[in-house]
């Protein structure tokens, strides 16, 4: 069983001559020079960026996997990580969960005059530190900066490239009636984390935010079980419901989904019960949803479950030609009702 | 104990069931007034479980439903034209005004917020003494307090730039209202638990008298629901009527009294338009002359005398119990929660809303 990396390298802040993010620095002259120089370039230092090419030349073989992600969160910082891990982690997970490893990332800011420059370069790190626990590079990016007002501290995007396993043979036509519903870990807990620290809303807890890289874990699934791997998703907006509801829509085959196998920690439950949220809405970062040939659903889950952050991983559910289209969660009390996909924000109610 | 797995145990949720069953023998209406209790209903799939003589009717007890559309438009107003900070509930947001919702008008840049206590808002007014912050009090006996205490304290710190723009009702009122409809169908009410917690027992004594039907303060989970219907069944097949309290772990029979105290000190009772259903006597909850200072609407101008409202909604027929949510005509089609034509569409706990996300989808098989 492969281990993920852990590293921290606390390295100071360079001195800058700027507090803060002014015009200037996304203004291509030496400012930004000394702002890419001092931070970006020395932090996620390669050859690529040593280059400071127009584009970054590389090298890869087989069927490629591609993906973009902008990253908007608020707050920037928060329990078990930053915008930054957020936006490594989640262009790395949309490759991971196509059966691809991801190998290298772009990296594009959109600044707002004013963000504090230490606040960046915390932020820079953490991008560092996410890079070389995922393994991957980022070989090519570029800064902007916009007047103060017109948005709102930092925005960041990555695209990122992969190699996908010879193995991986996955897509909504690979789904079949009878598939199992696998779920590497407990729900919620990203979305939770976030909305106990956003302004207004503010509640006491220990929960952390699940964001990490998932390769290792979707690549020896792959490795050990191949095309008996129908379909990998990462339910991150809009949660697991979304998720189960895209397939069902997309394949016209119906979801049965077991609400008493579903991990849910309690203090993600108690939090969804004040908040009136459903755990089944609400975001995740480092979690995945896999849909499997049911031959190979316990052996799936064996493997899940010797991960080191897949203690709580389960059998959900199963895809079935009863009920088309639809996801039907059999609740725990025994009876039943449609999952509906998501109508918009998620809004805490009144009482 | 922990509050939550004990009151979704399967085997006490089927014992109840069995008793219920064995119970019932004629067809009754039982109204749960709370929206809470309509969405735990259909959450947990209830709803279709019970037998057929048990039908449930969704009554009124949804905030965001019952908010008359002039105070949304007022609320609006607020944001876009006197440049305050408006604070609200989350499920504010997304319910139409006469031409836009509070979630539109933060996309045209207002500024609104989204507030999980009243008490925030004032500490926002507190930080923020060059602006108007104003608080849309929205809710029933539950949110009264809090609301209250928020007024209570910026009058205390003589905070100037804060105020309340007060949508409060009261449950009994309502059910008073209800009973008196002559169309009215329902033969026995479970009351709101949480609303209970605060005011206690004593108001709901008279209706049980007037009307001679049993009233159960029931809570919301599965547990406590399928209790109080069993409690109001057993009553209705006996032929009798009296007020029972399901709830126990939570409501006393006097309430809170600090908070009923409290309550009644900042505000005071008069005639209010429930939207969907008309005026109801006696049934809200304004500021009394002592806060008036605190009064949004004496602040910045009173409400339009009737804002436009000619959706089709027909949410006054579904909060009575006349029709059931999927029997309107719009419904999932024209009225959608991303496209609601009527506030029940919009919120958890609103009867249609609650249908359309988990009942009429499976019923339409």
């Amino acid at each position: 069983m492969s281990k993920s990396v852990k590293v921290k390298l606390n390295c100071p802040a360079p001195v800058q001559e700027f507090d803060s993010i002014t015009i200037g620095h996304g203004g291509g002259g030496k400012l930004t020079q000394n702002l890419l120089k001092s931070g970006v370039f020395s932090l996620l230092n390669n050859e690529w960026l040593r280059e400071q090419g127009d584009a970054a030349v590389i090298q890869l073989n087989g069927k490629i996997a591609f993906s973009t992600d902008t990253f908007v969160v608020s707050p920037l910082l928060f329990p078990g990580g930053t915008i930054g891990d957020l936006a490594v982690n989640g262009t790395v997970n949309d490759l991971a969960v196509s059966g691809a490893r991801p190998l290298y990332l772009s990296l594009s800011f959109i600044l707002e005059e004013g963000l504090e420059m230490t606040l960046f370069y915390q932020i820079l790190q953490s991008i560092r530190d996410a890079c070389v626990e995922a393994g991957v590079e980022v070989v090519t990016g570029d800064t902007k900066v916009v007047e103060k007002g017109k948005g709102d501290q930092i925005f960041i995007n990555t695209t990122g490239i992969g190699e996908t396993h010879p193995k991986a043979n996955m897509g909504m036509n690979r789904i079949k009636g009878s598939d199992a519903i696998l779920l590497s870990g407990p729900v919620a807990r990203h979305g939770i984390t976030i909305m106990s620290k956003r302004n207004g809303l503010e509640f006491e807890t220990k929960l952390n935010s699940d964001t990490r890289p998932l390769h290792r874990i979707c690549l020896e699934l792959m490795d050990k079980f191949g095309s008996k791997i129908h379909l990998m998703r990462d339910p991150t907006r809009g949660g697991v419901a979304t998720v189960l509801n895209e397939i069902a829509e997309q394949t016209g085959l119906g979801i049965n989904l077991i609400e008493k196998e579903l991990p849910v920690e309690d203090e993600v439950a108690g939090a969804c019960e004040m908040l009136g949220l459903d755990p089944l809405y609400v975001a995740n970062e480092g979690l995945f949803v896999a849909i499997v040939d049911a031959e190979i659903a316990e052996e799936c889950l064996d493997l899940l479950q010797k991960w080191e952050h897949g203690s709580s991983a389960a059998i959900i559910g199963e895809v079935t030609e009863d009920h088309p289209n639809k996801v039907v969660l059999h609740s725990s009390i025994g009876g039943r009702r449609v999952l509906a996909q998501a109508s918009g924000e998620l809004l805490p109610r009144i009482c | 104990m922990k509050y939550l797995s004990e009151f979704r145990d399967e085997e006490i949720v089927r014992t109840l069931l069995g008793k219920i069953r064995k119970c019932v023998m004629k067809p009754w209406n039982i109204m749960e007034v709370c929206g809470g209790q309509t969405h735990g209903l259909v959450r947990h799939g209830l709803l279709q479980m019970l037998p057929e003589q048990v039908r449930m009717i969704h009554g009124p007890g949804c905030p965001v439903c019952v908010t008359p559309i002039s105070l949304i438009d007022k609320a609006v107003e607020l944001a876009l034209e006197h440049n305050v900070i408006l604070c609200s509930y989350g499920d504010m947001l997304r319910v139409p005004g006469s031409t836009i919702s509070l979630q539109q008008a933060r996309a045209m840049g207002g500024d609104i917020r989204i507030l999980y206590s009243p008490l925030e808002a004032v500490s926002i007014a507190r930080q923020n003494p060059e602006r108007e912050v104003v608080f849309f009090a929205v809710g029933f006996e539950t949110t009264a307090p809090p609301n209250a205490l928020s007024v209570e304290q910026a009058y205390r710190e003589k905070l100037s730039n804060y105020s309340i723009l007060s949508s409060h009702v009261l449950v009994p009122p309502a059910m008073e209202a209800i009973m008196s409809d002559s169309e009215t169908k329902v033969d026995g009410f479970l009351a709101a638990g949480h609303v209970c917690t605060v005011t206690g027992l004593s108001e709901y004594v008279p209706l049980v008298e007037k009307w001679k039907m049993p009233i159960v303060v029931t809570g919301f989970e599965p547990v406590d629901l399928l209790e109080g219907i069993y409690m109001v069944v057993s009553q209705l097949e006996s032929g009798e009527y009296r007020l029972e309290n399901q709830y126990r772990r939570v409501v006393k029979i006097d309430g809170n009294q600090r908070a009923v105290h409290l309550v009644n000190s900042v505000f005071e009772y008069r005639d209010r338009e429930w939207r969907g259903i008309g005026e109801i006597p006696m049934s809200g909850l304004f500021l009394a002359q002592k806060y008036s200072d605190y009064d949004a609407t004496l602040k910045f101008g009173p409400l339009k005398e009737r804002s436009y409202e000619d959706s089709g909604c027909l949410s006054g027929d579904v909060m009575k119990g006349k029709i059931k949510p999927h029997e309107c005509p719009n419904f999932g089609d024209g009225c959608t929660p991303v496209n609601p034509l009527g506030a029940p569409m919009v919120s958890n706990e609103g009867a249609c809303a609650a249908y359309y996300n988990y009942v009429a989808q499976d019923s339409k098989e």
